[in-house]
């Protein structure tokens, strides 16, 4: 899960790490007012909240010196769409002078399996272009049962700032204990600056790791409470993965891996996918009903594609759950197309035969038959 | 067996045995023939699963009935207490069912059994079959006989259909890996590939990929670099995923130009693999290739 770039700064604060003065404002907020009641002055920086990266160059991020100004721009920001969103807050942060700007990142490498720390003194912009143009960066892979240690916070400190600093130190070990205690993937800090002789954070880009949420309770962040259809809603409570997509042919099958390989084959025979509705291992006839039920009524397909390689899975449960859909939700039988074997294949065949589906074997032919050829 | 992969007769240790899924896998594994020595719950200690015995810890398993591997069916928020236990005995290879365990607790154990030289398979796996010795997995058994295809995959229900397929066109398979769809996994791709370079039941491999990471182009990379001389039949799931969206596993997700399908496609035509557009391709091409 991604958080807003406010909502990682908040973790930053509770972690020791400090973060420029400010406060969130939604549209329609009295701006001048709330400056006021935090105690705060002109100018100040008015930053579009948004999940997505690429705020910058899109000019999601403003600087305002007048109360004019302050309600224009920040007007100007909530009108901005990036790759489809608008922001629902802007940060609206004190003005920071600064002319260092460093890069900081620790990570969950999979590549390493450990948590790699990546530094560099040439911030500002991305990691990429850091490498691209040549600025030097440090990596260091910091096994995790060791957890970092002085030597780590020594190494980055005589990188980062040519000095042992302790100040610095402290901040690196921060940086580590809230990678750690908080469950994250990535924690980036880009830029980076020094103000008073303490490292302050002028963004935040951090990533929750989603399996942690037996530990963390995850549901007060934006990418967990803004919008969701509801048919996104019944598959968080069903336990069925589904991602919506732009065709007219809803696709729906067991396993990430087999249900990425229909789509995949649909497109090859020249369908568009509708969606990639992912059921998951032993599915009972409830979940697949609900399944179902949330791609008929929330995307309108024209065609319902079944995809049940069994394992774990019960043929028996899958014609079960299709027979009450189409019973209960009313979709008509000529919208389905339904690929069946594996674990009892021949009861779940014969539950569906005699309500007059026909039941494919073979995934190939059925894709082939799903997109109107023979 | 597979040296450098299993070097001794499995003698397999269940742990969270009289689970649902413990008790149903448990079963299917002894069906296929795999010696299954002991189970282990905590609290459960006494109790038998199929005629195996259950302790209260793997200290007591380990005493009693002398385990060398052990498959885990722990739910997640239990898993790294039940994966370091069975590394303190120092059982190998461990591999790891449960799905939805949070990275930085695979990433601790993983890297405490890679300092003891242990491998770990998973977490969110199939398991591994090899077909007329042993299953440690939960694949359905129907789908696999003895042959000298092996496959490593990131998928579950894909590598059944694969598996299927090469059934139909009358081979078999030698080693089926499923090496996990999470973020952070402790047996990859080319962890598996130089034990199949070498094995001499191995008549050609099949590396089944998807979106996300860059596992594909490291075997690639290995493949190229080492010359490997078996034909390598490579299919990729997730051509049509969207940017941004996590399709399912956690480890599935393109982030801008990183771990597309396409990336991965064109290290493996690099590196001389085959490449198989659809998932019955895979057969076609070993049909021919063989």
């Amino acid at each position: 899960m991604f958080l807003l770039e406010y909502e990682g700064k908040e973790l930053f604060k509770r972690h020791g790490i400090k973060v420029p003065k400010g406060f969130t404002i939604s549209k329609g907020d009295d701006i001048t007012q709330k400056l006021k009641e935090n105690n705060m002055d002109l100018p100040v920086v008015l930053k579009g909240q948004y999940l997505m990266g690429g705020r910058g160059k899109a000019g999601a991020v403003k600087i305002a010196r007048s109360e004019d100004e302050l309600r224009e721009k920040s007007e100007e920001i909530f009108n901005l769409e990036i790759k489809g969103a608008k922001p629902e807050y802007i940060l609206v942060e004190e003005f920071v002078e600064h002319d260092i700007e460093l890069y900081i990142s620790i990570l969950v490498s999979k590549a390493s399996k450990s948590l790699t720390l990546l530094a560099s003194r040439h911030g500002g912009v991305d990691v990429e272009e850091i490498a691209k143009s040549g600025g030097e960066i440090m990596k260091l892979e910091i096994d995790p049962v060791g957890g970092l240690s002085n030597f780590h916070a020594i190494t980055v400190s005589k990188f980062l700032l040519g000095k042992i600093d302790k100040n610095f130190m402290t901040f690196v070990k921060n940086l580590y204990k809230l990678v750690v205690e908080e469950d994250l993937l990535l924690a980036e800090i880009n830029p980076l600056t020094i103000k008073d002789g303490e490292p302050l954070a002028l963004d935040s880009k951090i990533i929750v790791d989603d399996n942690s949420e037996f530990r963390h309770d995850l549901t007060g962040f934006y990418e967990y409470k803004r919008f969701l259809t509801w048919g996104e809603k019944q598959a968080r409570e069903y336990g069925f993965a589904y991602v919506p997509l732009k065709g007219d042919i809803a696709v729906i099958g067991n396993g990430a891996g087999l249900v990425m390989a229909t789509l995949d084959l649909v497109k090859y025979y020249g369908g568009e996918p509708a969606c990639f509705l992912d059921v998951g291992g032993g599915a009972s006839s409830e979940r697949i009903a609900k399944a179902l039920e949330v791609v008929y009524k929330e995307i309108s397909p024209k065609k319902i594609f079944i995809n049940i390689f069994a394992g774990i899975t019960r043929c028996d449960e899958v014609a079960k759950g299709i027979v009450e859909a189409v019973s209960k939700v009313g979709i008509p039988k000529e919208m389905f197309v339904i690929r069946l074997t594996g674990t009892l294949e021949d009861v779940g065949e014969e539950i569906l035969r005699r309500e007059g589906f026909t039941v494919y074997k073979d995934m190939d032919e059925a894709a082939k038959k799903v997109v109107g050829g023979d | 067996m597979l040296p450098g992969f299993i070097d001794r007769d499995i003698r397999l240790l269940v742990q969270g045995i009289t689970g649902r899924q413990g008790r149903f896998h448990t079963e299917q594994m002894l069906k296929y023939g795999t010696n299954i020595v002991a189970g282990v719950t905590p609290g459960k200690g006494g109790q038998e699963v199929h005629g195996v015995p259950v302790f209260d810890t793997v200290y007591e398993a380990v005493k009693e009935t002398d385990p060398t591997a052990s498959i885990i069916f722990v739910p997640a928020k239990f898993a790294f207490d039940a994966v370091y236990e069975a590394i303190q005995y120092n059982l190998n290879p461990i591999v790891v069912i449960t799905e939805g365990i949070p990275a930085h607790d695979s990433l601790r154990f993983i890297n405490l059994a890679r300092a003891r030289g242990i491998r770990i398979v998973g977490p969110n796996t199939p398991g591994f079959i090899i077909p007329g010795y042993a299953k440690v997995g939960i694949m359905p058994n129907q789908y696999f006989k003895k042959g000298r295809v092996s496959i490593i995959s990131r998928s579950g229900t894909l590598t059944y259909e694969v598996s299927k397929s090469i059934l139909d066109i009358g081979l078999g398979q030698r080693l089926v890996l499923g090496c996990g769809g999470d973020y952070v996994i402790g047996t990859n791709f080319i962890d598996i590939l130089p034990t199949l370079a070498e094995d001499d039941e191995t008549d050609a491999i099949v590396i089944i990929g998807e979106i996300g990471g860059d596992d594909e182009e490291r075997a690639a990379k290995y493949i190229k670099e080492t010359g490997l001389d078996k034909p390598v039949v490579a299919y990729i799931a997730g051509r049509t995923a969207p940017e941004g969206k996590r399709m399912g596993h956690a480890g599935a997700i393109v982030s801008g130009s990183s771990g597309t399908a396409q990336s991965k496609i064109n290290s493996f035509k690099e590196a001389g693999a085959y490449i198989a557009y659809r998932p019955i391709e895979v057969a076609e091409i070993l049909k021919e290739v063989l």
